[in-house]
């Protein structure tokens, strides 16, 4: 694999578990070695740079505070190990530490432990600390992990504040798609320690590069169809979708629920039957049986159209993506690495 | 020297008012239980000791003192503090060092080494103090040779020393070991990305969340490398002013009814325990005070 991250820029590592997202952050960091392909920061190989060298911040799944040491130690440590030379005098690493705990929001907490914080301060002071050796990138493995779901989003926009701020590159893995898309500039999803696509949150809605990303990011149907020189056909119907030169046989048509409608001039490419209706605070939600498919959809519709429904609807699909039944096995690239 | 390795940790029940649990015995049945426990207690602990310190001062103090005046007796409290003085720091570079791989890589061999390591609390001290004798003794292996080079190792300070060893090694480890296995590597890699060296992520991050427990296992070497007497009693030939430690002169003492002296050799040895006893309890409840913490106050 070749991933190129542009100074600045905000990545998100996406991917399911077991997918090497943790792997790559630790490679990037130097805390993993590659068994084939190079690291390079700003065109400069680092591959062979000891983790010492290679000035990157790194926020761990679980912080690894320092339990024994006071915040403000903690986050002054990468300053005090720094050998006698280039090691600031004790009233600047003071300053700095008061400085960077006044940046992550936490003046005055610099004499605690970490026992006694929070988890979301004990993340910003794992922030801190990484911020605290000036670093080339910042790296944070699954930064929300451990936090329940209000204290990650407060997080999330501060993590994008702190960004902002800094302009660092930044690298951080999730297996939130949510998270992914809602923070990053560029995603990258990653699939048995392959990358399946790289793009910005929009590229991946619009254009998913493969059945995985378009059923990884957000939630997707899968209708199995047939591809017969040029036309597709589900069961007897035909569906009207660029083929994009498939070859015939089998194939999937993937749809989001959102781009699946119920027509409203009565022609539809697909039928099925409404099992359940319920009110929401703007329509109607309907959830339907597609004939010949053995999932049921929901479907939102206006209450106006609604009073039209009969037990059975056309259903349109606006926009829809198709794949080979068996996904193809791409060649295996040689070099694997990062360039950032 | 009793073992204590195992550390008895007691929690009280929570109190509740007017509800009786079903785990909770009846009070007879409580007042029974505690009672056994106390009068074991006294039995088999208390009272041995007791009389050890009476019979030392059976004759008075002045008599008691004595004891330390005599040479040989001497003699055998500076081996016994030579040999801990010894044993202890290669035990602790050993224990650190076996903690440390074990703890931290995975390597084949790995669970045989976890055996081996507690080898010295299964074997029996004696076949410990005999295997050197077949080893470096004047028929063992090595016996010729080593006599040839005029080495002495059986019947003299280093087998002594040898055998010390082999018996207190696994304290050290085997109180670090799951110390820190539970830690994990997590610091030490933040350590690392922060530019620390490899020494100084071990001087500044590791050694601090291992030292009471590091503390803990030396109190227990210590204790026991000096009350040792089975293995060394077979390597040491007893020649008294010169192999003879501490218990060793104990037991040579009281063969010949010199009931005062050796009681007052024992004193020391007893004294100790009790110093080391205290000294265990401390650090178990700092150790409680640093766990509660870490845990109470999320």
């Amino acid at each position: 694999m070749t991933l190129d991250i542009a100074p600045g820029e905000l990545v998100a590592l996406l991917g399911p578990s077991g997918s090497g997202k943790t792997t790559l952050l630790r490679v990037i960091a130097g805390l993993s070695s590659p068994s084939r392909g190079r690291v390079l920061f700003n065109g400069e190989d680092a591959t062979s740079l000891r983790v010492q060298d290679r000035r990157v911040g790194f926020v761990f799944q679980n912080y690894a505070l320092f339990k024994h040491m006071r915040v403000a130690d903690n986050i002054a440590y990468g300053l005090r190990v720094r050998p006698w030379r280039a090691r600031p005098p004790r009233a600047e690493i003071d300053a700095r530490v008061a400085e960077l705990l006044s940046f992550v929001q936490l003046d005055g907490l610099g004499e605690r432990y970490p026992a006694q914080l929070s988890g979301g301060q004990r993340q910003r002071v794992a922030l801190a600390r990484a911020l605290a050796i000036e670093p080339r990138v910042l790296l944070l493995d699954e930064p929300f992990g451990a936090l329940d779901a209000r204290v990650r989003k407060d997080l999330r926009r501060w993590l994008r504040e702190i960004h902002k701020r800094t302009r660092l590159t930044t690298v951080f893995v999730t297996h939130d798609q949510d998270e992914a898309m809602d923070l990053a500039d560029r995603v990258v999803v990653l699939n048995k320690g392959r990358i399946e696509q790289v793009g910005t949150p929009g590229e991946l809605y619009d254009r998913p590069a493969s059945p995985f990303v378009i059923s990884f990011v957000g939630e997707a149907v899968a209708l199995p169809v047939s591809v017969t020189n040029g036309h597709v056909t589900f069961g007897d119907r035909e569906i009207h979708i660029d083929t994009l030169g498939l070859r015939n046989g089998p194939a999937r048509v993937f749809f989001r629920p959102a781009d699946i409608a119920i027509a409203p001039s009565g022609e539809g490419e697909l039928e099925g039957r409404i099992e359940n209706l319920r009110r929401t605070p703007s329509g109607v939600r309907a959830t339907i049986a597609i004939d010949g498919y053995d999932q049921t959809l929901e479907i939102d519709s206006s209450i106006e159209a609604a009073a039209t429904f009969g037990d059975r609807v056309p259903l349109t699909l606006a926009r829809a993506r198709i794949f080979p039944a068996e996904p193809p096995r791409f060649p295996d690239f040689a070099d694997v690495g990062a360039g950032i | 020297m009793s073992d204590l390795s195992a550390p008895i940790v007691t929690r009280a029940p929570t109190p509740r008012v007017g509800l009786r649990l079903v785990t909770q015995d009846p009070p007879l049945a409580r007042y029974a239980f505690i009672a056994v426990a106390v009068l074991f207690l006294a039995l088999f602990l208390f009272a041995p000791l007791a009389i050890v310190f009476t019979e030392a001062f059976a004759k008075g103090a002045a008599k008691f003192a004595e004891t330390f005046e005599d040479p040989d007796a001497q003699a055998a409290i500076w081996l016994t503090l030579l040999t801990a003085s010894i044993t202890i720091p290669s035990n602790l570079i050993f224990g650190l060092s076996a903690a440390w791989s074990i703890a931290k890589f995975s390597f084949p061999g790995k669970s045989l080494l976890i055996t081996l390591i507690d080898l010295p609390f299964s074997v029996s001290p004696v076949v410990a103090g005999l295997t050197y004798m077949l080893v470096f003794g004047a028929q063992g292996l090595f016996g010729e040779w080593l006599a040839a080079h005029g080495i002495e190792i059986v019947f003299a300070v280093p087998g002594i020393v040898l055998a010390t060893i082999f018996v207190t090694f696994p304290f050290v480890a085997r109180e670090l070991i799951p110390l820190m296995q539970e830690q994990g590597t997590v610091e030490e890699e933040a350590a690392l990305t922060l530019g620390a060296s490899g020494l100084r992520t071990f001087l500044t991050v590791t050694l601090p969340n291992i030292k009471w427990g590091l503390l803990y296992g030396v109190l227990l070497c210590n204790a026991r490398a000096m009350g040792e007497f089975g293995a060394v009693s077979v390597v040491s030939g007893h020649i008294r002013g010169l192999t003879n430690t501490i218990p060793l002169q104990v037991e040579i003492l009281y063969n010949e009814y010199n009931n005062v002296a050796a009681f007052s050799l024992a004193v020391l040895l007893a004294s100790l325990a009790l110093v080391t006893l205290g000294l265990k309890t401390f650090l178990e409840w700092r150790h409680a005070g640093e766990l509660a913490g870490r845990v109470g106050r999320h």
